[in-house]
């Protein structure tokens, strides 16, 4: 039988996951603890039998693999099927505050091919409560801070930065290209413009935007929902950011991962929240 | 018509702008499809609403 063992396809006769790891290079101890063993997405404790078709991984602990070995290795805990279908999506993301450093950071862990940031601003201390940036980027732009981490979660990925002020003259043209577009911007009128440039100019573009995540209700307010055929609303639609209601860290990051799991549902080709 | 799902009266045809307001709705906030196409911001006056119209408003709140 023919099975994905590390990236390679192999054929091999071997009857279980462990028999397999035992035969390769060297051979590892896949009962010893020190080798983490995945089968399809699951990481087993036990073994296994093989059958036709599997996706196998023998990962070391504590050593570092070559680059062939590293991207099957890091997407080893992906449903099977998710990685070749992400791997050739193109997704940008309008913001690069709360809602979409973190949007950029799922897409990243998920390896999406192809990203594109934009922003024009620069990390500065507020940030801090929510976004994903360090104390050691204040003062930078933001897309080069974020250019910078996802480099250091996944570095089989194109990564193109625009350091540019979004407007409704030249929203088309920096997201033509792109079937999916991220809206993540913090200010209401700015996102209500992209979203509807986005919609009337870009035939065929998904956008998934983001409304409501201020303060500190209940995590189950968030959720997604379709508009128009094409836009992902994320977020309880009504608490705003205002004098008195702040911004921070878990419903951003909430509604940011209901942002990027809808792109990950689009890209595999499901249409509905 | 049909706003978001709703059915609303709306005897005469009114610039869209005027329904949005009186609806309560920041024109400057929201994203607005009518019978399936969307409808740019700067058209919100000089476009129209009647009785046989389908609606649908996205509101946006602030924060990000």
């Amino acid at each position: 039988m023919r099975v994905t063992l590390n990236g390679k396809i192999v054929d091999t006769e071997c009857k279980s996951v462990f028999e397999l790891g035992r035969g390769v290079g060297g051979g590892v101890n896949p009962d010893g603890g020190e080798t983490v063993v995945i089968l399809n997405g699951y990481q087993l404790s036990k073994d296994a039998g093989l059958k036709d078709g599997d996706t196998v991984s023998f990962i070391k602990k504590g050593v570092m693999p070559g680059r062939d070995e590293l991207e099957s290795m890091m997407a080893a805990r992906h449903t099977p099927g998710a990685h070749e279908k992400l791997k050739a999506a193109r997704v940008a993301v309008a913001g690069l505050g709360g809602l979409g450093s973190h949007i950029a950071v799922s897409l990243a862990r998920l390896g999406v091919g192809e990203l594109l940031l934009v922003d024009y601003d620069v990390v500065e201390p507020s940030n801090l409560n929510r976004q994903s940036y360090f104390i050691s980027h204040l003062g930078m732009k933001k897309t080069d801070a974020l250019k910078n981490q996802l480099a250091d979660i996944n570095g089989f990925i194109y990564v193109n930065t625009v350091d540019a002020f979004i407007t409704e003259d030249n929203a088309a043209n920096l997201f033509k290209g792109y079937n999916i577009v991220c809206e993540a911007f913090d200010n209401p009128e700015s996102k209500a413009v992209l979203v509807s440039t986005l919609l009337s100019k870009l035939p065929g573009v998904k956008v998934v935007a983001a409304s409501g995540l201020a303060g500190f209700g209940s995590s189950n307010d968030i959720r997604t929902r379709v508009n128009f055929g094409r836009l992902y609303v994320c977020g309880d639609e009504t608490s705003a950011a205002e004098i008195g209601c702040g911004l921070m860290s878990p419903r951003v990051q909430i509604c940011a991962g209901h942002q990027a799991n809808m792109v990950l549902r689009l890209i595999l080709g499901i249409d509905d929240a | 018509m049909i706003v978001n799902g709703k059915n609303i009266d709306q005897k005469e045809t009114a610039a869209l702008k005027d329904y949005l307001e009186s609806a309560g709705y920041d024109p400057s906030r929201i994203a607005v499809e009518k019978n399936g196409v969307i409808i740019p911001k700067d058209k919100f006056s000089s476009e129209t609403v009647c009785n046989d119209d389908t609606l649908e408003i996205v509101r946006f709140v602030g924060g990000g």
